[in-house]
């Protein structure tokens, strides 16, 4: 919980991670520069005061987490959205067994999805059942740009995926997170395209799918798509940090997406380790679009609280006390009950 | 123009098709080697090991192209640094493997539409930079009038300038009585789906700047103030 001016925000992080990927764990070179292109990310994005040592930042441990989102952090839940990266590191970038254990010990604070990968065909749709049994799965994370063998990527309307997602289905696991990476075969097209994703989320109207990086770097064709189908939905992993470096931009990024898929359907993610979500959840309360914007209204309190926790909570059904609770906007103008009307615009 | 600086300058017409932006601009250009003898040696360098390969390919293979059309360059060799496809990459460049003969299995047929995909892309947010460049200019004017708004009434900056080259680009006109607001092939917009066509220009064009705004600051944190090639803009005379 976070409270600002007697004012109280319930926080659920829709994205973390428990990684490892110091350079015992390090399959090839590749396992170092994911990290580093992480580092990166990092280092650019985050205050100067947040920014950690790399060797910090190559692996944290489960005290730390705790401490970083739950004592420091304000959040009441948080959501392991782990990637295997079996091709860079030994035990793969997400530590499962330490994940699910404290997920398992916190069950009122962490929740644990898990992945899979269509390319493992039948062996793969075995261990997603046993999966979904062992962990009580709500939730996948898929990341399209993993590599398997001679492949590189593969894309959410590909045939096999589509016999996981009728598993999921069948499974009870609802909740779909995508994250667009790059290298997709053929290389011919672009690799962050969400077209895919526009697809399965018409041919499973009953699955959720939340879309990390609201689609960046390709915004414009993620909203529009979600436009068009209710059960898209925009996590702000990566996009948040921008809010200290670049907030002319971020209060771009937030205006588009409030415009183009209203204020129900965005999720506050801090991708820790990437960031902290602490001083992530205190600049966002601040926030408000810069006055030589005009084309956008501004943020209203209600909407920040929506975006930090309610909405998230309400897709994983965490409690949240009732005088917290707010009720649903309108479709917005351009929403999804409009959306016929708009063809060819 | 010593060649040092005709080599950089033709390096200055390889653009970054996803951030529509010259490469030498971006700072992806690490090294510039010329010999007397007219060999000439590039590296070129991206914000993360992890950007994409086929973008990373067209830039490096484009910059191999716009050196070895010099009049007086003998052999050409342009390698990338530090990519995950590194090793890919500079052994189909080096060999003239073309793109298919580059990525083998992961290549289909051509990169040409990814080109044309973002040539489009280019358009749209230069056309939306100068509407909204209005819009902000002239409170009292509405988003629906947008779609009046002809080449000739914009004033002559910059942002007219780019819409233009984007506009021959895609091969449209560029008369003064031309229309700014249209799709790729130069077809206006009904006046009810004036104010729809604009945001969607408006989210394309914050797209493509946010990513250009981090692509820049993760090359700056990656390589830090490692120098780049550089020419000073006195060197440059540009032929007429």
């Amino acid at each position: 919980m976070y409270r600002k001016d007697d004012t109280s925000y319930f926080i659920v992080d829709a994205h973390v991670a428990l990684w490892d990927a110091r350079p015992e764990n390090q399959r090839n070179i590749h396992g170092k520069q994911f990290i580093d292109c992480f580092y990166d990310y990092h280092r650019n994005l985050s205050p100067e005061s947040e920014v950690w040592t790399y060797e910090e930042y190559l692996y944290q441990g489960g005290q730390r987490l705790m401490k970083d989102l739950f004592d420091d952090g304000y959040v009441d839940h948080a959501i392991f959205q782990p990637a295997q990266l079996g091709e860079f590191y030994y035990k793969g970038f997400g530590q499962t067994d330490e994940a699910f254990e404290l997920a398992s010990q916190h069950p009122d604070k962490l929740t644990y999805n898990h992945n899979f990968d269509p390319r493992n065909g039948e062996v793969g749709l075995y261990q997603l059942r046993e999966d979904a049994k062992k962990y009580g799965l709500r939730g996948v994370k898929l990341y399209t740009a993993e590599w398997h063998g001679e492949s590189r990527g593969w894309r959410l309307d590909d045939p096999w995926a589509y016999r996981y997602f009728e598993a999921c289905r069948e499974l009870g696991i609802r909740n779909i997170h995508v994250h667009k990476g790059p290298t997709i075969r053929p290389l011919d097209r672009d690799a962050f395209d969400v077209a895919d994703v526009d697809h399965v989320a018409s041919d499973f109207t009953d699955l959720n799918f939340i879309v990390e990086h609201c689609g960046l770097p390709r915004l414009e064709d993620f909203c529009w798509i979600a436009t068009q189908e209710p059960n898209v939905y925009a996590g702000l992993a990566v996009a948040i940090p921008f809010i200290h470096t670049r907030p002319k931009y971020f209060a771009q990024i937030m205006g588009e997406l409030l415009y183009w898929i209203g204020e129900d359907r965005i999720f506050f993610s801090s991708d820790y380790a990437l960031w902290t979500p602490r001083w992530l959840i205190e600049a966002f309360v601040d926030f408000n679009i810069p006055a030589d914007l005009g084309e956008y209204p501004p943020i209203t309190t209600d909407q920040k609280k929506k975006i930090l926790g309610l909405n998230a909570a309400k897709l994983y059904d965490i409690p949240v006390p009732a005088e917290l609770q707010l009720p649903a906007a309108d479709e917005t103008p351009v929403g999804p009950r409009g959306a016929d009307n708009l063809v060819g615009a | 123009m010593d060649r040092y600086s005709a080599a950089y300058h033709a390096l200055g017409a390889v653009v970054d098709p996803e951030l529509d932006e010259p490469i030498t601009d971006l700072g992806f250009v690490r090294s510039l080697t010329v010999t007397p003898s007219g060999n000439v040696k590039v590296h070129l360098r991206l914000p993360t090991s992890f950007c994409s390969p086929n973008f990373a390919y067209l830039m490096a293979s484009d910059a191999k192209d716009v050196l070895a059309k010099l009049d007086w360059t003998r052999r050409v060799v342009v390698e990338l640094d530090d990519h995950h496809d590194s090793a890919i990459i500079n052994a189909g460049l080096a060999s003239d493997a073309g793109y298919r003969g580059t990525f083998g299995h992961e290549a289909d047929e051509s990169l040409d539409e990814l080109r044309e995909t973002f040539r489009r892309k280019a358009h749209t947010a230069a056309m939306e930079r100068c509407l909204t460049g209005l819009l902000r200019s002239d409170p009292g004017r509405t988003e629906a009038s947008v779609g009046e708004v002809t080449l000739g009434d914009l004033p002559d900056d910059d942002a007219r300038t780019a819409l233009l080259r984007r506009r021959h680009a895609l091969g449209l006109s560029t008369a003064p009585d031309d229309l700014v607001l249209v799709d790729h092939t130069g077809r206006n917009y009904q006046p009810d789906a004036v104010p729809m066509a604009l945001r969607r220009a408006r989210s394309t064009r914050i797209s493509i700047d946010g990513n250009a705004h981090f692509c820049r600051g993760l090359l700056r944190t990656r390589y830090g103030t490692e120098a780049t090639a550089f020419v000073a803009l006195s060197a440059v005379t540009i032929p007429n």
